[in-house]
């Protein structure tokens, strides 16, 4: 039908900042209003395009870190890199009532739903935390107890997206596990890992193969591989470990 | 493989919102077969090679590198090289329902 295809054609739709969250010095997030949002689902993208005053275009993929939802809205998370093109003006100059173009969702790979089922693996270098938080929002408000570990290389405490959050979804007992590894600064007293992540850290924290965990990792190019070969090496199915690497965004 | 290979290196999809222009449907979760070595995967788990900056873009095989797609926008058109594929998958509109 006609109709069917045009809905799934991508369109470049006007997004209002409705809300600006400082998650940590250099990150934050936008909760936008987008009228006629179609939803999306957990671990989903958007383009964001910016037009300057002469016409110049750029644009950059920004996954979403809200999970579905039918208002209409959706928050994306941004890293703020100071020599990037976009993500200084979407971290830091943008205010509530702002405007921009974005169109999506997008993706269908990258995507986890309570239906998937679990055990659920979540591997986040940075702000690669983002879809993945996606996931765990999605299953908290589904209800979901699928068993779900999340490891987190940050490089220190303060770096850390979503902490307060990831505290409060592990203290609702629904079975997730955050375990935390600061890589390059730790606070005083600090017990937890402190290195980067390798095949010792990802043996302890998978399940074992047989229990054929779901796994997503998404990070920094490095990471990624390490982790995803890594976890291949222990013995788990290469199509049940799905990445985003974030290479070279251009910020 | 040098340092700045491995950094420029991402899955295909990255590129979901290009292959939707072309295919309309959202195509990183099908399957498509390498027409080099024979290996059939998701697009969305292919090797990607894209930069903001960058006037296109090229998905890689993972399993022998070869090239599957190589999309080129250009004077206001988007040209898209399908060499490395034998078959992708998409879902059946005319199917019975």
């Amino acid at each position: 039908m006609v109709g069917t295809a045009l809905q799934r054609r991508l369109i470049w739709r006007t997004a209002e900042v409705v809300d600006l969250v400082d998650e940590t010095p250099r990150v934050r997030s936008l909760v936008l209003a987008v009228p006629g949002w179609p939803g999306h689902q957990a671990g989903q993208h958007v383009d964001v395009r910016l037009t300057a005053d002469d016409g110049y275009q750029t644009q950059r993929s920004y996954s979403i870190a809200s999970p579905q939802s039918t208002d209409e809205r959706l928050t994306l998370t941004i890293e703020r890199l100071d020599d990037g093109e976009v993500s200084p003006y979407l971290a830091r100059e943008l205010h509530a009532g702002d405007q921009l173009e974005l169109r999506g969702p997008i993706g269908g790979y990258f995507v986890w739903a309570p239906a998937l089922g679990g055990p659920l693996l979540l591997i986040a270098g940075g702000s690669g935390s983002c879809p993945l938080m996606a996931m765990l929002r999605l299953r908290q408000a589904a209800g979901s107890t699928v068993p779900a570990r999340l490891l987190y290389s940050s490089r220190s405490l303060d770096e850390v997206i979503y902490r307060s959050e990831l505290a409060r979804l592990v203290a609702a007992g629904s079975g997730l596990e955050v375990m935390l590894t600061l890589t390059r600064a730790q606070p005083p007293g600090w017990t937890g890992l402190h290195r980067r992540i390798d095949t010792e850290m990802l043996q302890s924290v998978a399940w074992s193969p047989a229990e054929r965990p779901w796994i997503f990792i998404c990070g920094p190019t490095p990471l990624v591989e390490t982790a995803a070969s890594a976890l291949v090496d222990l013995g788990h199915e290469p199509a049940r470990i799905k990445t985003e690497r974030f290479g070279p965004t251009g910020g | 493989m040098t340092m700045s290979e491995q950094e420029l290196r991402l899955d295909g999809n990255a590129a979901a919102g290009l292959l939707q222009e072309v295919f309309v449907h959202e195509v990183t979760s099908v399957r498509g077969a390498c027409a080099r070595c024979g290996a059939v995967g998701e697009m969305g788990a292919q090797h990607l090679y894209m930069t903001p900056l960058s006037p296109g873009a090229v998905l890689r095989c993972t399993s022998c590198d070869s090239l599957l797609i190589v999309a080129v926008r250009t004077g206001g058109r988007l040209r898209v090289g399908l060499q490395g594929l034998v078959w992708i998958e998409l879902p059946d509109e005319g199917a019975a329902s």
